[in-house]
């Protein structure tokens, strides 16, 4: 079994969101960057789970600049078996599948995880587009995945309740919440990491798409109306009258 | 300029493909809806009120299987020359628009908020919805999937006419094998009304004082991410950063504090409610109306009074 995990850096998740360059570039001073968690939490313990149940590899693997190796090592901390980190600026989803795609295409993967999207774009792009580059079918925010030989069982949530789907290797996956916990990586795997193979691979010519022409911040919301804990009846009166969502 | 417009329901037009259709109409051109699911003919043909000038459908394709439908929507987009294609952007779009991104070498905007701006720039909400971005696309064909309730469909026409359209949309190779469906319960990402709560709820046992107000209004459920990952309430419940992102008309929020990762959930919600026993709680910055008080107090009073609303008429 050979299992691909795309990994994207992401902001820590308390990160404060600010723009530069007259909104048009995000300030990353003082940002922490981590492994997307959806990428991590979902699609790499997930991907390991299954390695460590059926044997194989798991490779994960970057779009990104030599600067991101914080991130390969904290995969590789977590028990990924080596790396792939293609020499580029993630410019958009379609430049970033592409150049996953390419990759992929030529190492015979039986399995493609993404996270379900990443906590900064928030895009749920890539996944879809590397299934089509390589016409492999693909399955979208699944939140269980099993493999029995060849055929994987999936289940999605659908409005209303749960879909469970079978398809055959290869294929693509998307991982949502439920699929896995997450792993805290341990010393002898942060040791490990320090020496596991990272390969770097030169980016094939691709376009992109769709560029981010300006940013804002949302207005600040009007200061809070406080209610007396004794008098419900005039918080519904102002949810009906004067918030009219009810 | 000629739009298509792909919608996937079943057994009724859900409210998201009468949003789809209405945004092409706001954007303006030809629309022509291309459909899957087990819509019959005369309801599709009731999409021409919202603004489509013809419906094609191929209810052979599977939605299940982004290859088909991928398939589908490109025939259908060379059929009739579409030079933007909008989706609703659900589990299905999620799935296929990226496909047919890469297909046609369409630029995709996932998620937008709004129709096009003068320079032809796509609003969207970016890092969880604390900040926004505009898109702008640099391919000829365009394809924009549009986030749920951020428009409401507006009926401007009558019907328009339904036609059976062969997508050759090739084999599936993703089997539904099984569908599971809860009875009674309202799906946490269509709700229009959400009740919630945290830890401040201090066991699984207490959540009938939720259940209820949630009955009283006709509300959907969710919880905070302690709350899920310690098992009181199911996965599928909780509403965060890492969790399901929500935008109903109304998020009452009790016992939770307001972590900036649950806000991210919920900040796209149209009115907040607060209930929480520390008054300097961050979610309260967050809240359109708060309560300071003790759930296990104010919850009561608070189905009490909405009962009492809700029985007499408005």
């Amino acid at each position: 079994m050979k299992i691909l995990v795309c990994i994207s850096k992401s902001p820590d998740t308390t990160s404060k969101i600010a723009f530069t360059d007259g909104n048009k570039q995000f300030d990353e001073n003082g940002v922490q960057y981590i492994v997307n968690p959806y990428d991590e939490w979902y699609a790499l313990v997930r991907g390991l789970e299954l390695k460590e149940t059926l044997g194989g590899n798991l490779t994960i693997i970057t779009v990104g600049n030599a600067a991101d190796e914080a991130i390969i090592r904290k995969a590789l901390a977590i028990g990924a078996d080596d790396a792939v980190r293609i020499d580029a600026d993630p410019k958009d989803a379609y430049f970033t599948a592409i150049q996953i795609a390419e990759y992929a295409k030529s190492n015979g993967f039986d399995l493609i995880l993404t996270g379900k999207e990443t906590i900064n774009y928030n895009g749920s792009q890539v996944a879809g587009m590397i299934a089509e580059a390589m016409d492999l079918p693909f399955v979208s925010l699944a939140t269980k995945l099993d493999i029995n030989g060849t055929t994987a069982r999936m289940e999605q949530e659908i409005v209303g309740g749960v879909q469970v789907v079978e398809a055959n290797l290869p294929l693509v996956v998307s991982c949502a919440k439920g699929m896995a916990e997450q792993r805290i990586p341990n010393m002898r795997g942060i040791m490990a990491a320090r020496t596991k193979p990272l390969t770097v691979v030169a980016p094939s010519a691709t376009e992109e798409l769709t560029a981010y022409a300006e940013y804002g911040l949302p207005a600040p919301k009007s200061a809070v109306k406080m209610i007396d804990p004794n008098n419900m009846d005039e918080l519904v009166a102002l949810l009906h009258n004067e918030a009219k969502v009810i | 300029m000629n739009i298509l417009v792909y919608i996937n329901s079943s057994n009724h037009l859900a409210k998201s493909a009468l949003e789809a259709v209405t945004y092409a109409k706001k954007i303006g051109g030809t629309i022509t809806v291309v459909a899957t699911g087990s819509v019959d003919d005369a309801t599709l043909g009731t999409l021409g009120e919202y603004g489509a000038q013809k419906v094609l459908v191929d209810r052979s394709v599977a939605t299940e299987d982004s290859q088909q439908v991928t398939r589908l929507i490109a025939k259908a987009a060379e059929s009739t020359g579409a030079e933007l294609i909008v989706f609703s952007h659900d589990l299905v779009a999620k799935a296929v628009a990226p496909r047919l991104s890469v297909r046609l070498k369409a630029g995709l905007v996932s998620g937008a908020v709004d129709v096009p701006n003068a320079s032809g720039q796509v609003k969207v909400n970016v890092f969880s919805g604390k900040a926004f971005g505009f898109v702008e696309v640099k391919s000829a064909k365009k394809i924009i999937s549009l986030l749920p309730n951020s428009f409401q469909p507006e009926k401007t026409g009558s019907a328009c006419p339904v036609e059976a359209f062969d997508g050759a949309a090739g084999t599936a190779v993703i089997k539904v094998v099984e569908t599971k469906m809860p009875e009674g319960e309202i799906p946490l990402p269509e709700a229009e009304l959400v009740v919630s709560a945290g830890r401040g709820l201090k066991g699984p046992e207490n959540w009938g004082i939720v259940e209820d107000l949630a009955k009283a209004l006709g509300a959907a459920t969710a919880c905070s991410r302690p709350v899920a990952d310690i098992g009181w309430r199911p996965h599928h419940e909780h509403v965060g950063q890492t969790g399901v992102a929500i935008r109903p008309n109304l998020y009452i929020a009790a016992g939770i504090s307001g972590a900036i990762q649950h806000l991210a959930g919920v900040n796209g919600s149209k009115v907040i409610v607060v209930i929480n026993t520390d008054p300097e709680a961050p979610f309260f910055k967050a809240a359109d109306y708060g309560v300071v008080g003790d759930a296990f107090d104010v919850l009561p009073k608070l189905t009490e009074a909405v009962k009492k609303f809700r029985s007499t008429p408005h």
